[in-house]
């Protein structure tokens, strides 16, 4: 009968939690369609200068203002090898596009804190830089 | 942090949905593909919202929060980390579909570094490894999936240390 009770409380809480982070979830969610419908994907290759320092920052940058599937990013990213973009950049632009979020980034203050959405989108881009260097640069000694 | 009586998501809700019509103003051509987008991505999360649900519901039910501090407090060490990052890796949908439930650990008094853990985590997507092999390579792949599950754990701890000298 507690048992019972207690999982009615659980469905219950469960319930009021996702209505309570219904409006920001949804507004998320309106704002990747916007990102994703507006920004013409064209465009991306042209921003890089083929420097691959300058070249891993704007990938990450690239990576970090766009939202949608991962399977866009590894179409895109094979794009831009393509056209002669290097490694390291593709690399910094396939791992900042899902760890980086600038377009979930209000929604992840409301939800996680301001300071922690901001700190872990600032780190998670600097660490994408740095696995960006270092998967280069083992695919270079194998 | 949105409270019980806050309307700041229905405000952020509302901003957005201004943004939307403002776009459609200018550029009258988009507005139908954003709303088919946008009704593709809610067909596409619905799955993950029921999963999410569920979890909430199973975290409330069987999981006490001192249960969870012994495991994922403050204090804990890499194999928490490594727990989240299977998490991470294992979680489906898009990453906004799962701050409800990192909201809810949040409050529950886990440490924010096994949070960040979780969401970097979420980059090595093994669904979509296959695809990556024919768009990258098999080396390639192997070898960023390892130094991602890497940095996963580094920014974790990172984040871990930040947290326990300034309280994000």
């Amino acid at each position: 009968m507690k048992d019972k009770k207690q999982l009615k409380q659980a469905v219950f809480k469960a319930a009021k939690q996702l209505w309570r982070t219904f409006p920001v979830l949804v507004g998320a969610m309106l704002l990747v369609s916007l990102a994703s419908a507006l920004i013409p994907k064209e465009i991306y290759a042209a921003i890089f200068s083929l420097n691959p320092i300058l070249d891993s920052f704007i990938g990450a940058f690239i990576g970090s203002i766009l939202a949608g599937n991962p399977v866009t990013s590894y179409i895109l990213g094979g794009e831009f090898l393509k056209q002669g973009v290097s490694l390291v950049a593709v690399s910094a632009f396939l791992i900042a596009w899902v760890t980086v979020g600038i377009v979930q980034l209000p929604a992840e203050s409301m939800l996680l804190g301001r300071r922690f959405a901001f700190i872990r989108n600032i780190t998670a881009f600097f660490f994408a830089i740095i696995s960006a260097v270092a998967t280069a640069l083992i695919i270079g000694v194998l | 942090m949105t409270s019980e009586k806050s309307y700041a998501g229905w405000y952020f809700l509302a901003v957005c949905a201004a943004i939307y019509l403002i776009a459609f103003i200018i550029k009258p051509e988009t507005g139908l593909p954003v709303i088919k987008l946008f009704s593709r991505i809610i067909l596409n999360v619905l799955p993950v919202f029921i999963l999410i649900f569920a979890l909430l519901v199973a975290v409330d039910y069987l999981v006490k929060p001192v249960m969870l501090l012994k495991y994922f407090g403050k204090g804990s060490g890499l194999k928490a980390y490594l727990l989240s990052l299977l998490g991470g890796i294992i979680s489906t949908g898009p990453i906004y579909m799962w701050y409800p439930l990192m909201n809810d650990l949040q409050k529950k008094g886990i440490s924010n570094g096994f949070l960040a853990t979780f969401l970097y985590g979420r980059a090595i997507k093994p669904a979509l490894i296959p695809l990556m092999i024919l768009y990258f390579g098999w080396i390639y792949t192997i070898v960023l999936s390892i130094v991602m599950a890497i940095t996963a754990v580094l920014q974790g701890l990172l984040i871990g240390m930040i947290d326990r000298r300034w309280r994000l």
